[in-house]
């Protein structure tokens, strides 16, 4: 298997006149767990939705496992479904129930039958570990179950490379944990990995790699160990002393 | 308000008293010959709802197929989409109906067709061509009012953007699009009344019919008017349970 998962290299992106993402570099290994964190609106998110093509990039190049993405529709069929995507929002399907909402890909996009496509279902459910929530509609579960839900749906489709955009961050305190838990049972299996998130406890506990972003930019790229406790930038240092204060 | 009702209904029956204002004779149900107007008055209910349904049918389709290119993240669709609305939505029903029924056959003769259009086809494209520019608009405000994340959640497990449509959005859309396509279809109902000018025999027409042999238009279109008020509540009625029906099995 080829080592480099995904690279970047000078991604740069416009909204309209808004200069988003300015010459991002970025590679990740297969079976590396990369952190990115930042403040709001420092492009975080704007860099993994880059990555499976919910937006377009204007110049620079990606690619996974060697190909090349463009921003044509050859290129987002091959990166969709083979790289997971879990939202800050869940974005479970509201009108269809768990397990619907997990065999659809399956289904639709690999050609499995129903019989196959459960049973792939169940299995990442119990990995996630709520089978017995199988039959229930989302708004029936808690944030923290519909996150877990909502990573199974991913995982359904057995992607090479799991992107997680603040998985945490619109839940509830309390459910948080069971969440992250989840993310780092699944690091621990040797997933593939990019995380947005604020929560640096976690990043400390699984991250091979943490990139501190401000402004568009790839401030601070480091190993998890040297980052924390040698920042080189400024700016970082305020970061970290602001979110490690409490 | 409750009080004018009530004056209403009592001058009403109050001047059919006077048997100078209001002849219900021609449509009495007791004696022979205002069974027989009844009963032909009655009979156009078939077109009407006939002609209704088969355009409703073809708008409800075509409005989608408007719609979509609106969606596109490309310009040119996005175009074709605003120019058949705008274009559409200000021609009037009636001179709509004109064209097709009187126009349309002369450019297809032109192009050596042979394709007549009889006051039924006529009415149902017209009725369907003109009903599609606001069905298409009733969709793009369904199609919009579902978050963006959903689409993001359908690409995201690798679904193209037929299936995302088919299997995420709409099914999520038509719940919210169901009352205003209800209120559509009670539009088209009441405007098939134009029919009667092309000839079709429907309900408006057989009333028109009826009034100039007979020459009692305030009782015969009295009658036509229940008419349509019945159907309507009954459509009415209909609509509420399939909205009930299909808002069942979520909780959102």
């Amino acid at each position: 298997m080829q080592n480099t998962a995904i690279s970047l290299a000078n991604v740069n992106k416009w909204f309209d006149n808004f200069h988003v993402l300015k010459d991002i570099n970025l590679t990740v290994n297969t079976g590396e767990k990369v952190v990115i964190c930042g403040p709001s609106g420092s492009g975080k998110s704007t860099v993994v939705r880059c990555i499976n093509k919910l937006e377009e990039h204007q110049s620079g190049l990606i690619s996974f496992y060697g190909k090349e993405l463009k921003n044509t529709q050859e290129s987002i069929n091959s990166i969709q479904g083979n790289v997971g995507m879990v939202f800050q929002q869940f974005n479970l399907f509201p009108h269809l129930n768990v397990l619907e909402n997990l065999i659809l890909g399956p289904m639709k996009t690999r050609g499995k039958t129903k019989d196959q496509a459960i049973k792939i279902a169940m299995h990442y459910l119990e990995r996630v570990h709520i089978p017995d929530q199988a039959n229930k509609m989302p708004a029936q579960l808690s944030g923290g179950q519909q996150q877990r839900v909502a990573i199974a749906r991913s995982l359904c489709m057995e992607p090479k490379v799991m992107l997680f955009d603040e998985p945490t961050s619109s839940l509830d305190p309390e459910m948080i944990s069971e969440v992250l838990d989840v993310i780092i049972e699944l690091a621990n299996d040797g997933m593939t990995m990019i995380v947005v998130t604020h929560e640096m406890g976690f990043a400390r506990k699984v991250a091979d790699k943490i990139l501190f972003m401000d402004q568009g930019k790839i401030v601070e790229q480091n190993t998890t160990e040297e980052f924390f406790k040698s920042p080189k930038t400024d700016r970082c240092k305020t970061f970290l002393n602001q979110i490690l204060k409490h | 308000m409750k009080k004018i009702y009530l004056l209403c209904l009592a001058f009403i029956f109050l001047s059919g008293c006077s048997s100078n204002v209001w002849g219900w004779y021609v449509i009495n149900p007791a004696t022979p010959s205002g069974w027989i107007n009844i009963k032909f008055l009655v009979s156009g209910i078939g077109n009407t709802i006939l002609i209704s349904i088969v355009a409703a049918f073809i708008s409800i389709n075509l409005g989608l197929l408007v719609a979509l290119p609106g969606q596109s993240s490309r310009k040119g669709w996005r175009i074709i989409n605003r120019v058949y609305v705008e274009f559409i939505r200000s021609i009037p029903l009636l001179p709509m109906l004109f064209w097709v029924f009187y126009g349309l056959p002369i450019i297809f003769k032109s192009m050596g067709l042979n394709i007549p259009i009889d006051p039924f086809w006529g009415a149902v494209i017209t009725l369907a061509i003109s009903d599609s520019a606001f069905t298409a608009e009733i969709y793009r405000s369904g199609i919009q009012s579902i978050a963006k994340g959903q689409k993001e959640a359908a690409h995201s497990i690798g679904l193209t953007y037929a299936q995302a449509m088919r299997y995420v959005i709409l099914p999520q859309a038509i719940r919210r699009i169901l009352p205003p396509l209800a209120n559509q279809f009670i539009y088209i109902v009441k405007m098939s009344a134009f029919a009667s000018v092309i000839g079709m025999q429907e309900l408006t027409r057989r009333a028109n019919e009826i009034v100039v042999t007979e020459y009692r238009p305030l009782e015969i279109y009295s009658l036509l008017i229940l008419e349509y008020l019945v159907l309507v509540l009954i459509i009415s009625a209909g609509v509420r349970w399939l909205e009930r029906r299909m808002g069942s099995n979520e909780n959102q």
